[in-house]
């Protein structure tokens, strides 16, 4: 089907409980208003599901939804949104992915996918355009993510099709369980896959045909030939991204000392250029994964011993090197390759036996209990190990699989998790980085980077170079990178497109595919809005402003080597003047005024 | 003086990962890059024993001086 204007203006209904399937208009205004996405699915969450619902029970929606721009000729257009109350943090989950799924669901005709409810035992949903169905799954379920895929795709009977599944680890419903596709892709955070486990949903494969083509195909040409110059020409997605993947950040972060070491212990990693992009593209770099019509391309594919796949991204060379003291690729290629097929977040997973590591350096877990290799810093049998173990819920690793938040409050010290809202902090030391601090803090679904990415000004010098040790101005940064993040997510593109291009590429864009003609103004008060609308449900959801902070190690131990050396996260500098700036009261929540300015009454 | 010289990313090709360097006081990370032969538009990042500086700020004796090219990620 020819998909003009960027929406198909449809969705697809999926009731487990009553295997009733229908699909509905979605009204181009509101879609506008939230401009699809993380947004728009954002927005159909809050009004349909209460924000105190169990997350893992029928009541809970997992909501799989598309930009407007995916699957078009937009530069990187293969993102779409795993969206729904997630279990790990009780706060609104929204989960990003690339591959192909997404741009396939909208040439299937659906800008979106609603499951509700739960099936009485495992299945799968097929859908071939307005041909959808429900499967028995009980054949699959217990199957790991590749095996899945192959499974699926020959019943399903057609090699092109697009696989969305989880592994054992979201049957199990585990708080770190992601949702896969396309094999090595990953809707990570948040558990997010354990919803999708306890719906009984095992996967959905979706097949469609035709394209996305914009509104305004004279406007959409010239626009495309400015940004796909700008990302071709810029050094970072034109070549670095390219060649040495996102590992490329392993030795600026090491170097400048905000490279989380042995569960945020140190900021530096002496052995980290062994584990680095460098070192990946040196000696196990075999391919490239490569999402749909992305010319960025930063998607890798490594072989370690028999062992080969997707990955591994950054954060996950993180979580298994630095954080856990290992400095053997080979070994975190085969966690990385663990999280793949039991379908697990890798950040989650890998910050998880980190931590698990302090508690039990420090004889917090008793030996007795530990039926593995001993959780030491260093072990690279324990990083592979664990892992597996984690996602088939073996042992201590069931233990391992419910996040490092409930395992160290287990065992009596809940500070030695270093994260937010209960989710994993991601690869880089906020006492090095007080804006990137702020954005841990405050992001709507926990411990998170990507939402407000500050570590691109702060460190990279992109779109401009700040102190990262300085707290001044860092607020209106904070609340700049969330709210255009906000709108980058919901188009549709990937993030990674913005290191090349500005908010007014994004306008541009956006106007040209849709038909509209939005001021860079407008796209970032969209991007406003969807930030406030998921603030409210999180504060409805019970998660207080409280929470908006940080572990004490890094609010109080200063770091003592390198750039930061005798620095703490100063959150008290900055949070004040973040509510203020948010149009929220001095309580951090969003003010009727700010609200009804948004449309959001 | 001396000071060392760490490489990364694209710039290592052709080139090398660390070495130790003489240079003539006084001497900026500008002057480095001119006695490497690296072009100045391809590094993007500069670090003198971890803390960010520009091109011309002055090296002193057992300085690291890290030098990087574009880098994106997350």
């Amino acid at each position: 089907m020819i998909v003009k204007g960027g929406y198909c203006g449809r969705l697809l209904r999926i009731d487990l409980t009553s295997r009733r399937i229908t699909t509905e208009a979605i009204e181009a205004a509101t879609a506008r208003k939230f401009i699809g996405g993380r947004g728009l699915a954002s927005h159909y969450l809050a009004r349909e599901v209460d924000p105190a619902v169990d997350p893992l029970s029928p009541a809970n929606k997992l909501l799989l939804a598309t930009g407007p721009l995916t699957g078009s000729g937009a530069p990187a257009p293969g993102r779409f949104m795993a969206v729904t109350k997630g279990p790990l943090t009780g706060a609104i989950a929204s989960s990003n992915c690339g591959g192909y799924w997404g741009p396939e669901l909208k040439f299937a005709g659906y800008d979106m996918v609603i499951v509700e409810g739960k099936a009485p035992g495992p299945v799968w949903v097929s859908i071939r355009r307005q041909d959808v169905a429900i499967h028995d799954a009980a054949g699959l379920w217990g199957k790991l993510v590749g095996q899945t895929t192959d499974a699926l795709l020959a019943e399903f009977g057609d090699p092109k099709a697009r696989v969305l599944c989880i592994g054992p680890a979201g049957e199990a419903q585990g708080m770190l369980a992601c949702i896969m596709c396309d094999r090595y892709r990953a809707a990570g955070r948040s558990g997010v896959g354990a919803v999708m486990g306890s719906k009984n949903l095992k996967a959905v494969v979706v097949r469609g045909s035709g394209r996305v083509e914009p509104a305004r195909d004279e406007q959409a040409a010239d626009v495309l030939k400015a940004v796909r110059r700008k990302i071709k020409d810029n050094a970072v997605t034109g070549q670095t991204l390219p060649t040495y993947g996102t590992a490329a950040l392993v030795n600026v972060i090491n170097e400048c000392g905000i490279y989380p070491t042995r569960n945020f212990q140190s900021g530096y990693f002496p052995r980290a250029d062994g584990a680095s992009g460098e070192a990946l593209a040196e000696k196990y770099l075999t391919g490239k994964d490569i999402c749909f019509r992305c010319q960025i391309a930063c998607g890798r594919y490594c072989r370690a011993d028999d062992v080969e796949g997707g990955g591994p991204e950054y954060e996950t060379v993180w979580a298994y090197s630095a954080d856990c003291g290992v400095g053997d690729l080979a070994a975190v290629i085969k966690a990385n390759h663990w999280c793949n097929e039991y379908g697990l977040d890798t950040i989650g997973a890998g910050a998880t036996i980190a931590c698990a590591m302090e508690l039990f350096e420090n004889g917090h877990i008793p030996p007795a209990e530990v039926d593995g290799p001993p959780l030491r810093f260093g072990s690279t049998e324990a990083i592979v190990e664990w892992t597996r173990k984690m996602g088939a819920g073996e042992g201590f690793g069931a233990r391992l699989a419910l996040g490092s938040y409930r395992l160290a409050e287990m065992y009596g010290h809940p500070e030695l998790s270093m994260t937010v809202k209960r989710q994993e902090l991601p690869a880089y030391d906020p006492r090095g980085a007080q804006g990137h601090g702020l954005e841990y803090a405050t992001s709507n679904r926990g411990g998170c980077h990507v939402r407000g990415y500050l570590i691109s000004a702060e460190v990279l010098g992109i779109p401009e170079k700040l102190d990262p040790l300085t707290t001044a101005d860092k607020a209106v940064w904070v609340k700049a990178f969330q709210d255009l993040t906000a709108a980058i997510d919901s188009l549709g593109v990937c993030l990674f497109t913005s290191f090349a291009l500005r908010a007014d590429d994004y306008r541009d864009l956006f106007n040209a595919f849709v038909g509209e003609d939005w001021t860079t103004g407008q796209l970032l008060t969209a991007g406003e809005r969807i930030w406030n609308l998921e603030r409210s449900f999180n504060l409805r959801a019970g998660i207080s402003p409280a929470q908006d902070t940080l572990p004490p190690r890094l609010l109080k131990e200063p770091l003592t080597e390198g750039g930061p050396a005798g620095h703490v996260h100063r959150l008290a500098d900055m949070l004040p003047e973040y509510y203020a700036l948010r149009g929220w009261g001095a309580d951090g929540v969003p003010t009727e005024a700010k609200l009804a300015e948004l449309a959001l009454v | 003086m001396t000071v060392e010289v760490r490489l990364f990313s694209a710039l290592r090709e052709g080139r090398f990962r660390n070495k130790t360097l003489a240079v003539e006081p006084p001497a900026s990370p500008a002057d480095l890059l001119r006695q490497l032969a690296i072009p100045r538009q391809d590094v993007a990042i500069t670090l003198v024993n971890g803390r960010f500086v520009t091109a011309d700020a002055a090296l002193a004796e057992g300085d690291v001086v890290a030098l990087f090219p574009a880098i994106g990620g997350g």
